[in-house]
């Protein structure tokens, strides 16, 4: 039985010792130990199941511990429609992240309020929380789901360390109503 | 037994309540007085063994003088019939609970309660169930639209309007 | 009897302090979105008060603007755990208004399909109540068998969980070959994992202590509560609408209905595990007897015209215009329909006033009904049962809250 062990980030090696930034190197262990929150409602949810069965497997891709309390996790996984009661819901599971956080909208609902343009669901969550990565589909097909979660390790992997503490940032979750990480000065 | 037979002991015991009675698609209707309803409820689940209430829900005619309308599905399993029961009601509607007749209608009722409006008297919580507590309006009428009034990220352009 | 669990345990002084316990609406446990806010004394759950609609969509002000043939899609995501029973059950209803009657291919083709969704769905079912009370194993297994079958409908739809499959008076197109080798396929392949998670489960001394006597509901209270589907019959009533009001021919198969005694935890898993052999063998039987002939029903102003036909015959371009923009007359009238959901009696009530859409469309969800009496069940247990009735109950978030 063999192994697949990632590759290293660009640097200088010799004998003994690796040089590289921090930075990779961070970005590299997250992006490949992932906790997922699922906050499955409807139908995409049980694609999310199959995703996570056997046959698909997204433990392959280091997500083999799924989060259900929102403190530990790293990426909310928001499947299904959200109606107007489920928003500040989301909203507050959100909140409870810790940072560095990520969100994957599946599914039509989830991105746009999909076919249900009705008084009662919100139309897409990115009315409530900031969104990374969005999923098509109605429901999405597993494989879609798994490129969805790939597009997140890949903004995992290159994400500059000082992100979170950037203005935009803060003005991001300004703009969603989330009291954001405190200005720390040795950043500026 | 068979629905004529129900017919029939209804009228019997409940003279002039059912005005109206008719069939359609193999499923017989009949109209009844919405003063009765408790009663006739009662009579149907204990003398005649319709121990089942399928389905209640509301129905909207805003253009008739009695706008509202609630539905009632009933089932007699050991005889396997079926039939529906309607009671028409005013612009301000109201009718009298079945909840504690039948379980199941407690939130059928408050359903209905939620998209028409209608006010069913003597159910032990009619709250909202569906919709947000702070929905203004009733949104199954005719008259409200179907879209949310409040988006305002929809440029008509863009929909053919 | 069974339901002396269900009755409230009286607190000794009444000064007791209870807890409340707040279960979801996000919880882990309640797979889907369900809040039940618990009062708990210790660990036993004294009382429970639902609040249900957090996914509320809006289907039925949805389908009273939309014209026939789009109200399908919607179907689809009220028990997206058995998608094409809704589907053909809301064809059903239509072929009903417009008084036609399908052919018998068109039925047994149906009926494949539809015991297929039963089979998938008492899948996930059945395997929740398996990870509920501990044992995983199960469910990775089984849901490898719900693959095979989500194959079979990509074969024939083109989409695996929202199928939206056929369409009024027949199918879009005949079962391909490919089909019936992977039907087959799944006949030989499932009867051996269910038996395997069946010896896993069944007999399994830590699934039996947990799950018998275990939120039992008597067979009265069940019925007045609006109980229908495996959760009627696990409390020992034999109701099931393809025998008592047969539709789609289900009244040329020979399947028996399994029923239970206690109506609990444990005889709701097996009277599901039950139906699935019993579905196998309609699919068997339904297999083995399926007629030639058309898989849609000659008639042009209901059934979308072929698209070849539709580039080059100015009549069936005119049927497909009238069709898809919704024109094609619907008589008006009064309807009311119902099919064996995998949960329970799935009703359509019809009020058709001749135009383009229904003037009203009311769908029966099985397990909104039924779940209101999940506080009753619970009552008396601890809070690990509590969970455990509830994913037996097979309560569908999308369908609850339509």
């Amino acid at each position: 039985m063999s192994y697949k062990i990632v590759d290293p980030p660009a640097g200088y090696s010799s004998p003994g010792i690796f040089a590289s930034s921090f930075e990779k190197i961070i970005g590299l262990a997250r992006s490949n130990s992932v906790w997922p929150l699922p906050f499955a409602t409807s139908c995409c949810g049980i694609e999310f199941m199959a995703t996570m069965g056997s046959h698909y497997d997204l433990a392959r891709f280091g997500s083999e511990r799924l989060s259900f309390s929102p403190r530990q996790a790293d990426l909310l996984m928001v499947m299904g429609t959200i109606a107007k009661k489920m928003g500040p819901i989301v909203h507050q599971v959100y909140e409870q992240m810790a940072e560095p956080r990520w969100v994957i909208a599946v599914g039509a609902c989830a991105s746009s309020g999909g076919i249900f343009d009705t008084y009662s669901v919100l139309q897409g969550i990115d009315e409530v929380v900031p969104v990374d990565v969005y999923v098509p589909g109605c429901p999405p097909r597993p494989e879609q789901i798994i490129e969805g979660f790939m597009k997140i390790q890949e903004l995992v992997k290159n994400e500059p360390l000082r992100r979170r503490y950037s203005p935009e940032y803060r003005d991001l979750l300004i703009k969603y109503g989330i009291n954001a990480i405190p200005k720390k000065e040795h950043h500026k | 037994m068979d629905y004529a037979f129900v017919l029939s002991q209804l009228n019997e015991v409940f003279p002039m309540a059912i005005k109206e009675s008719f069939g359609s698609y193999g499923c017989e209707t009949m109209v009844v007085e919405k003063e009765k309803i408790r009663d006739i409820a009662l009579h149907l689940r204990d003398k005649l063994g319709f121990v089942f209430l399928t389905d209640l829900c509301g129905v909207h005619y805003p253009d008739s003088d009695l706008p509202f309308a609630v539905v009632y599905h009933f089932h007699n399993l050991e005889a396997s019939l079926r039939f529906r029961l309607k009671v028409f009601l005013t612009a301000e509607p109201f009718v009298e609970t079945l909840s504690d007749i039948y379980l199941a209608a407690n939130w059928m009722e408050r359903e209905t309660f939620d998209f028409y409006g209608i006010d069913f008297q003597g159910h032990p919580n009619l709250i909202r169930i569906l919709n947000v507590e702070y929905l203004d309006y009733f949104p199954m009428r005719k008259e409200y639209p179907l879209e949310d009034p409040t988006r305002a990220d929809k440029d008509d352009r863009f929909f053919g309007r | 009897m069974s339901n002396e669990k269900t009755t409230i345990i009286q607190p000794e002084d009444t000064d007791k302090q209870y807890n409340t316990l707040n279960l979801g609406p996000t919880h882990p446990a309640t797979h889907g979105i369900f809040q039940n806010i618990l009062k708990m004394d210790g660990e036993t759950v004294m009382d429970a008060e639902q609040t249900i609609g957090y996914i509320h969509r809006a289907f039925e002000k949805l389908a009273e603007h939309r014209p026939y043939y789009q109200v399908t899609p919607l179907t689809d995501r009220l028990n997206y755990c058995s998608a094409p029973i809704n589907n053909f059950g809301w064809y059903l209803t239509v072929e009903k208004l417009l008084g036609l009657t399908t052919s018998k291919r068109i039925d047994y083709m149906r009926v494949i399909i539809m015991e297929l969704a039963r089979i998938t769905d008492h899948i996930i079912c059945n395997s929740v109540v398996g990870v509920d009370s501990g044992a995983l194993t199960g469910f990775t297994y089984l849901f490898q068998m719900r693959e095979l079958v989500y194959e079979i409908y990509e074969e024939i739809s083109g989409a695996r969980l929202t199928t939206n499959m056929g369409r009024i008076g027949g199918f879009e197109r005949d079962f391909s070959k490919i089909a019936y080798k992977k039907i087959n396929e799944f006949l030989k392949k499932f009867p051996k994992v269910l038996l395997q998670f069946e010896n896993l489960l069944m007999r399994n001394r830590i699934f039996m202590d947990r799950t018998i006597q275990v939120g039992s509901i008597a067979p009265d209270r069940a019925l007045n509560y609006g109980f229908t589907g495996p959760n009627l019959r696990a409390a020992g009533v034999d109701f099931d609408i393809r025998v008592s009001d047969p539709y789609c021919s289900y009244q040329d198969f020979e399947f028996d209905i399994p029923v239970g005694t206690q109506g609990d935890t444990y005889d709701r898993f097996c009277v599901r595990d039950a139906e699935m052999w019993e579905s196998l063998k309609i699919i068997k039987q339904a297999l083995e007897n399926i007629p030639e002939g058309k898989y849609y029903m000659d008639e042009p102003g209901i059934y979308l015209p072929p698209k070849d036909k539709v580039y080059s015959q100015m009549e069936a371009l005119i049927w497909h215009f009238k069709i898809v923009m919704g024109e094609a007359g619907y008589p008006p009238g009064e309807l009311y329909h119902s099919v064996e959901g995998a949960n329970g009696e799935l009703g359509f009530y019809l009020i058709s006033d001749g135009g383009r859409t229904p003037y009203r469309l009311h769908f029966r969800r099985p397990c909104f009904i039924y779940y209101q009496a999940f506080p009753e069940m619970i009552k008396g247990g601890v809070l690990s049962d509590a969970i455990l009735t509830m994913s037996s109950m097979n309560v569908i978030a999308g369908e609850l809250d339509a």
